[in-house]
């Protein structure tokens, strides 16, 4: 992995990181990572701990609170957020392998708390330490190519959270082109919404259903094999469309196929052997 | 009024998904408007900043809102016009009619505008004896067909050029019925033809307004097809309906939004025609109405101002949103249920007929947020349909199932320890099902996850428990 020398220089947003000292990153694993796929969030630490950050994963975290805030339920997303922010205000960084709830955590924490100034005023600051994986690698660390190989066509899929409320869509190709052996065929539309939308796919089934067909054909005319993505919610939703419709393309999150851990069956395959 | 089907939206989006032709017409909204509003943003270094300046000028229009209707007013009534102010469609209804009724009016030919679809006016004009004519081809054709628009700028979006013939042949009894209708612009034509003779006939000519302006007491329409000019210069009287909130100060003001405005919609630089109107005709005009009204609609906007919904009324209806929402790219306009479909029904329509009937429309987003980042305005839709979800929450609205389940989910969401142990074994017992497959075909309580796609199963042994296992006592933060 190649990092220059970028997260010496800069001052972590609370001013703890001194000067060549490895930064302490608190992992936010995601809750559908923790459950689903436990790799991803192994994948992630390597990548930060191969860029030089001393990773931590606090044990008292759940979920970023997005399905209450999202349901309109503030009180409870906002008990949850004050959970979060307690396990993880002392890292200098917190890294998420999602878009969609780094988003949560760093897009819309304050404004739960607006009746409360000195709460708010703490999410703030919380908040400007969280970041995307994918991101933290190459805008924090600077990070320009990793040290992996992947012989085959990929297609990337950018997540709606990730690309909208993070700006996330150059950083994973960038990183993705350092990838030995890997060639990336963009889909048509791939900043298009996959149908996922947390409960909107249960709540709305038949409409989800149609938005995801679009996805699924978009993603077979790209002709690669493996389709990536940085939010597993997306790719549980397309995995589950690809290999209901018997399509034989793999699905994985971008991020073990940067730290080159790719050995686990792709999403919703069997276990080889 | 018009008939609200809100409530029905899963079932009005189940029909449209099986609706082939309507689907086939959906493609089109996909691929057309997208790509020529891109061009168009694209070719303007300047458009962000314009669309702050949009959102300031609007913002600073609705925090003086009362200042500038006044303004307007007076000017308009300076101008030898007449301002009417209507609380309810009720009430805006029954102005124009007293109006119509004043002038004998047989025939009224009409410019295309969301308010008359809002206050259901049509159908209450046939019923008092007026005859309406929709004289924008979208909107004419609709009216043959006895539907409602189904796009806030492309009414007819929804109706392919075979219905369109059969409309035409149906309806149009005095033409030669061996004539060729086979290319759109013959039925353009044909269309053209038989409006011209309405404009002649028509007593009354009714627009809408795209801009009210307080500086000069102006209405002004943009417009494609020229039909709102012959609509509101050719007949004796001309009655503008218009919402509150599209009071702008100045003229300038107009101008810059304009900048947006036809760029966000259809990708052009500007409209075909924009038309200003001040007060009826004045002794050197060549041509112009000799009575000229204003109809001021609130409808339950004034309510909206100073709440979590106001930023709604800075909508300068392009209907970009729409065009690149995915759930109306599925489900067309109608399945919304009322008037204003895609994001900015999802969020405007709550306000206007309330939330208990209209509850399944700000659900119905999968907050990609695509309608936020092309809004010209810069409207947070997908920050307000969530609102909408926390009033729907705090009354009990949703379903007592949801409640529940999320309520139990945030009971373990709250307290780590608890879920990781929970989740520990669940996980674990998952993981054993689906290793054979690696995934389900089917999962009780998630059937409407595996009606349409497989589960994945859990790689097994969540992340939590293989790290406790790595990395034993040295955690911190654990309970």
């Amino acid at each position: 992995m190649t990092a220059n020398a970028q997260h010496d220089a800069q001052q972590s947003p609370n001013g703890r990181s001194e000067a060549g000292k490895a930064p302490r990153v608190g992992l936010f694993v995601t809750c559908l990572v923790d459950l689903f796929r436990p790799s991803v969030g192994f994948a992630a630490v390597k990548l930060m701990e191969d860029a030089g950050c001393r990773v931590d994963v606090p044990a008292a975290q759940t979920c970023c609170g997005q399905p209450a805030f999202n349901s309109g339920d503030r009180k409870d997303a906002r008990a949850i957020a004050e959970g979060v922010i307690r396990s993880f205000e002392d890292y200098d960084y917190v890294v998420a392998p999602s878009g969609s709830c780094a988003g949560m955590l760093k897009k819309h924490y304050a404004e739960l708390f607006d009746d409360d100034d000195e709460a708010r005023a703490r999410a703030e600051a919380f908040s400007a330490k969280v970041f995307e994986l994918v991101s933290f690698l190459a805008d924090v660390l600077g990070i320009t190519e990793v040290n992996a190989q992947h012989e085959g066509t990929v297609t990337y899929h950018d997540s709606c959270s990730g690309l909208r409320e993070l700006g996330i869509r150059q950083q994973p190709r960038r990183l993705l082109r350092s990838v030995e052996g890997l060639e990336l065929k963009e889909m048509k539309d791939s900043d298009v919404c996959c149908g996922f939308g947390g409960t909107f796919c249960v709540k709305y089934p038949d409409i989800s259903n149609k938005i995801v067909e679009e996805k699924t054909r978009t993603i077979r005319e790209a002709g690669a094999s493996l389709l990536l993505a940085g939010d597993l919610g997306c790719l549980m939703n397309m995995a589950g469309k690809l290999k209901r419709e018997g399509s034989a393309i793999e699905v994985r999150h971008v991020a073990e196929v940067l730290a080159g851990m790719t050995d686990q069956p792709a999403i919703g395959e069997k276990r080889r052997g | 009024m018009v008939e609200i089907t809100s409530p029905a939206f899963k079932a009005n989006a189940r029909e449209a998904l099986a609706d082939a032709p309507l689907q086939r017409a959906l493609g089109h909204v996909r691929s057309g408007f997208i790509a020529k509003r891109a061009v168009a943003a694209e070719a303007l270094p300047e458009f962000d900043r314009l669309r702050d300046n949009a959102r300031d000028i609007k913002d600073h229009a609705l925090a003086h809102l009362d200042l500038y209707l006044e303004a307007y007013a007076d000017k308009v009534e300076a101008a030898g016009g007449h301002v009417h102010w209507a609380e309810t469609a009720e009430d805006a209804r029954r102005i124009i009619l007293d109006i119509c009724r004043s002038k004998n009016a047989r025939t009224v030919t009409k410019g295309k505008s969301m308010i008359t679809e809002e206050i259901g006016l049509n159908a209450f004009l046939e019923e008092h004896s007026v005859a309406p004519v929709e004289t924008d081809l979208g909107e004419y054709i609709i009216q043959l067909r006895g539907e409602h628009p189904s796009h806030i700028i492309a009414p007819a979006v929804h109706v392919n050029k075979d219905q369109v013939e059969a409309d035409f042949r149906r309806v149009h009894t005095h033409l030669d019925p061996d004539r060729n209708l086979d290319e759109p612009t013959t039925l353009l034509g044909e269309a053209r033809a038989v409006l011209r003779e309405k404009y002649f006939q028509a007593d009354i000519g009714i627009t809408g307004a795209n801009f009210l302006v307080a500086e000069t007491g102006t209405s002004v329409i943009v417009t494609n097809e020229g039909n709102g000019d012959l609509t509101q210069s050719l007949p004796k009287t001309h009655v503008v309906v218009a919402s509150i909130e599209k009071i702008v100060p100045t003229l300038e003001d107009v101008s810059q939004i304009l900048r947006v405005l036809a760029r966000s919609a259809t990708g052009q630089d500007m409209s075909v025609y924009t038309t200003f109107s001040t007060g009826p005709r004045r002794e050197a005009d060549p041509d112009g109405p000799e009575d000229y009204h204003v109809v001021l609609l609130d409808n339950g906007r004034s309510s909206m101002l100073g709440t979590e919904f106001q930023d709604m009324l800075r909508c300068i209806r392009c209907g970009a949103c729409m065009n690149h929402c995915p759930v109306y790219h599925a489900v067309g306009g109608h399945a919304y249920g009322w008037v204003y479909p895609g994001p900015m029904g999802a969020v405007l329509t709550p306000s206007l007929i309330g939330v208990d009937q209209s509850g399944h429309l700000p659900n119905a987003s999968t907050f990609c947020g695509r309608c936020e980042s092309v809004c010209p305005m810069r409207i947070p839709l997908p920050k307000m349909m969530r609102h909408w979800r926390e009033r729907e929450f705090s009354r009990n609205l949703n379903p007592a199932a949801a409640r529940y389940g999320l309520g139990l989910w945030a009971f373990f969401a709250k307290r780590p320890a608890l879920y990781q142990a929970l989740t520990r074994v669940a996980i674990g017992t998952l993981g054993l099902m689906g290793r054979a497959r690696g995934r389900f075909r089917a999962m009780p309580l998630a059937g409407g996850w595996t009606r349409y796609r497989d589960l994945p199963a859990p790689e097994g042994g969540t992340f939590q428990a293989q790290w406790a296992k790595r990395h034993g006592n040295s955690r911190r933060g654990t309970r």
